[in-house]
């Protein structure tokens, strides 16, 4: 395998060809913030987190490094001042839909938590349930539906209800625990009445609780 | 079955077997087919010219054909009668004896169907002396009209399918790649790339199986260049796919039709059906070895499959959403081949580069954009339709010159270019030169081509909802900056367009605007802040009027205006009152009509009916509407109308 050499964040870095930029810089210590990733899975490149900037020339662009190929002489900065704008938007938009998300790193990149309208429905739709689902259990329980800002995650009633009671696993992998949540409700109902029900936070009392909670 | 054409001489032999059977003085009358025609019931029109000919005795002097769109839109149903010319507009089933007995058979030139210039009352009877046509370069688009869609006779006769015997017999394919190379041709889907660098990288991609694609997923909202190029010459954009296929090394093509358009479909359907029997498709084409065929895919409705690696997800037969592209298309497209993509009007200017040559093409058009470019002009214009001009030709010279001015005399306010990822264009840049790198340095961009035309009438918040709305519907939702910033984008709009915008609204719409321009996947998102910010940049008064003083300067936004009915004014008619769908309207004969704010819902019928000559009703924004006038009875003056 080739190896190619860069430079992130003024480190110069070696990293083999065919690696992402957040694996070259994951391996040298270099942490990048993520939250649709997971090593288990193919990247997917949706949530946007892992955003950096890189500089090619006199030409600098952003790119998600959870997808975008190492390659020789490639200048990276993982948290340039356009980088943290980004970051910081995008988790004030994420806690919009699931309030108290990454508390760590919104603290970090000083994310408002007042200007946006919230819709707290705690699916984010980084697809890491559906894809585990898919690549590593082969079951192929959930599934995206809708398109645009209508676009959801259901669990699929004919095949939840035989399958997902002796798995369980992405209750785990379900960054603001809204499966578990939406699972207790959905799926038990599902042999008798299998309708697709969007994946969001059924437990309204909970909700206003947990709420309160982070204010 | 037709001979199968195996060499240049063929082709050539062919053609003037085809032409020797056309009379060039016979009398031709054709109709526009196009989507827009057909609205208007240019079939209609089309069997009536087929019966009354033969019923008036002239059905062997003269020739009726349905034929591709003229671009004339606005005045469907168009038809010329070659070879003279002579254009009738507005054509209707019942002109249609009139027209046989006195032009067809009498050759005179019926006056009222004939173009007026709406100024001047200036008449032409030609249709190359009609200012929406005399200002345009029909290059690409202009060949429609000649052509009936399903008869590839037609196209062969005016010079269909040379360029691919030239490119086949005479050229390798190096050479074809270094014709389009020095012709700069780039792409008209709205990018603006190199064709030529787009096949080079195809073309060097190692593979054996490589793919080319026409992208017709043509989704804008106003736009129809495409559909009409591929309903009405579907042979032109097969020709230059083939030769595109050959330059690159692919034998497997896809033509990518969106649902919503049945007739560019049957008609590319029937195309490649004719063009493999003459062996244009198929294999060993014109025995240059060079095997090709190509199969039309129906896309599902999303505008979003327009993206290229979308599109090639939903040929796969997934689901049309973007993948990162740090790895291009043309390296690993469909099923991970190399896979070069271009849009319709692209692949038809293939042909001409080939055959007139690429000095010839690179005298039009400007130092960076070469040849021409069809807009749909539509909107609060004159002359609606599809307008081919020169690149670098102006906004304003399209707008007023070929689309004759703004409806109605209105004011100007601004034109709307390249969809929901282009911008909003004042006033002030109405002399910018249209071409793939002017408009973007004011925000905006030429897109694949839609032109709306915006008038004084038009609130520019509104317009801003309108297209974020469109886009919030149309994104994949798959990646965090374009779903929720344009979730939050229509949230934000709609509270303005309803009064209950925030002072710091247009700040914050402009922060979104930057993550989602950086931060998004595929260009959908990338450049869905346009719209809004090139609103905000150019017409920030009227958001700042809607936040501030919540008022609607153009009045337009329901929730910030008010119907009011000017007492001095009101003739007590009763047509008002009688057609308010809610019956808000008080009032009888002889006693002033009423608006009830309370239950009026907007709808506009009042404003819409009051007669002229009154002008009773007005629209009020930001401004609190007076009381009812303590006396209600009409004064009426000697002699005045009821």
């Amino acid at each position: 395998m080739k190896q190619v050499t860069m430079s992130i964040d003024g480190k110069e870095v070696k990293a083999k060809e065919g690696m992402t930029i957040l694996q070259a810089a994951m391996e040298v210590g270099i942490k990048i913030p993520t939250l649709c990733y997971d090593d288990r899975l193919a990247s997917y490149g949706a949530c946007r987190l892992c955003s950096v900037e890189i500089k090619k020339g006199e030409r600098s662009r952003i790119v998600a490094s959870c997808v975008y190929p190492v390659e020789e002489g490639l200048v990276v900065e993982t948290e340039s001042p356009r980088v943290q704008k980004i970051r910081k938007v995008i988790l004030e938009l994420l806690r919009a839909r699931s309030p108290g998300l990454k508390e760590e790193l919104a603290e970090r990149y000083e994310v408002d938590k007042t200007r946006l309208d919230r819709d707290a429905t705690f699916c984010i739709l980084c697809g890491l349930c559906v894809r585990y689902c898919a690549e590593v259990k082969g079951a192929n329980v959930l599934g995206f539906v809708g398109r645009g800002t209508e676009r959801q995650v259901v669990f699929f009633p004919d095949i939840a209800f035989k399958t997902c009671p002796t798995c369980k696993e992405c209750f785990n992998i379900c960054p603001t625990g809204v499966i578990p949540s939406d699972f207790a409700v959905n799926v038990p109902r599902f042999e008798k009445q299998p309708t697709v029900f969007p994946v969001r936070l059924r437990d309204e009392q909970n909700l206003r609780e947990f709420i309160k909670k982070i204010e | 079955m037709a001979k199968r054409i195996g060499s240049l001489d063929d082709m050539e032999q062919l053609r003037k077997r085809i032409v020797s059977g056309i009379d060039p003085n016979k009398t031709m009358v054709t109709i526009c087919g196009g989507t827009g025609c057909q609205a208007y019931g240019s079939d209609k029109v089309f069997q009536a010219f087929t019966e009354e000919v033969k019923r008036q005795g002239v059905d062997v002097e003269v020739g009726v054909k349905a034929t591709g769109c003229h671009g004339f839109c606005e005045r469907g149903v168009v038809i010329v009668i070659l070879p003279e010319e002579i254009c009738y507009l507005r054509v209707r089933v019942e002109d249609v004896p009139e027209i046989v007995s006195e032009t067809l058979v009498q050759h005179k030139v019926i006056e009222r169907l004939t173009y007026e210039d709406p100024q001047t009352g200036e008449k032409s009877v030609k249709e190359s002396d009609i200012p929406f046509y005399k200002h345009q370069s029909r290059i690409v688009f202009g060949k429609n009209r000649f052509i009936d869609p399903k008869s590839i006779d037609d196209y062969i006769a005016i010079g269909g399918y040379e360029a691919l015997a030239k490119a086949l017999c005479q050229m390798t394919p190096e050479q074809v790649m270094d014709e389009v190379k020095k012709a700069n041709i780039r792409g008209r889907g709205g990018g603006g790339f190199p064709a030529a660098v787009k096949w080079q990288t195809t073309r060097s991609s190692p593979s054996d199986v490589k793919y080319v694609i026409v992208n017709c997923d043509e989704g804008d909202p106003g736009a129809y260049m495409d559909r009409s190029l591929m309903e009405g010459n579907p042979h032109s954009v097969l020709e230059g796919l083939t030769i595109g296929a050959y330059a690159i090394g692919a034998h497997k093509g896809f033509v990518y039709v969106r649902q919503e358009y049945p007739l560019a479909t049957e008609n590319t359907i029937c195309a490649i059906e004719k063009a493999e029997e003459y062996g244009f498709l198929g294999k060993n084409i014109m025995n240059s070895g060079f095997d090709f065929t190509v199969e039309v895919e129906r896309g599902a409705g999303a505008f979003v499959s327009g993206e290229s690696s979308a599109l090639m997800s939903a040929i796969e037969g997934r689901v049309g959403e973007p993948r990162p592209k740090y790895i291009r298309t043309s390296v690993s497209g469909i099923w991970g081949k190399p896979s070069n993509l271009n849009n319709v009007e692209t692949w038809a200017n293939v042909p001409l580069v080939i055959s007139k040559g690429a000095d010839w093409y690179t005298s039009i058009g400007t130092e960076g954009s070469k040849g021409t470019k069809i807009f749909s002009l539509v909107g609060k214009v004159n002359n609606t339709g599809l307008v081919e001009v020169p690149m670098g030709t102006t906004l304003r010279e399209i707008i007023y010159d070929i689309g004759g001015g703004i409806l109605n005399g209105k004011k100007f306010k601004a034109v709307q270019t390249g969809g929901p990822s282009g911008g909003c264009i004042p006033e002030q840049f109405l002399d910018k030169p249209v071409d793939f790198d002017e408009l973007s340095k004011v925000g905006a961009m030429m897109g694949s081509g839609g032109m709306i035309v915006m008038d004084e009438d038009n609130c520019m918040v509104d317009v801003a909802r309108y297209f974020v709305n469109f886009l919030s519907d149309e994104s994949c939702g798959k990646c965090v900056p374009c779903r929720e910033g344009l979730r939050h984008y229509h949230k934000i709009l709609e509270r303005i367009v309803s009064g209950e915008g925030r002072e710091s609204d247009i700040e914050l719409l402009q922060d979104l605007s930057d993550v989602i321009k950086d931060a998004s996947l595929c260009a959908l998102g990338q450049t869905a802040p346009n719209p809004v910010l090139t609103t905000i940049q150019y017409f920030r008064d009227e958001y700042e009027a809607h936040i501030k003083e919540r008022r609607c300067p153009a009045k337009v936004c329901k929730d910030l205006i008010s119907f009011y009915i000017e007492p001095d004014k009101c003739k007590a008619c009763m047509i008002c009152l009688r057609n308010c769908p809610v019956g808000a309207i008080s009032g009888d004969k002889g006693l002033i009509h009423v608006i009830d704010q309370g239950k009026c819902t907007k709808c506009g019928t009042c404003l819409d009916l009051c007669p002229t000559r009154f002008n009773a009703v007005t629209k009020l924004s930001g401004e609190p509407v007076p009381p009812p006038p303590l006396k209600r009875e009409v004064t009426r003056e000697k002699g005045s109308e009821q």
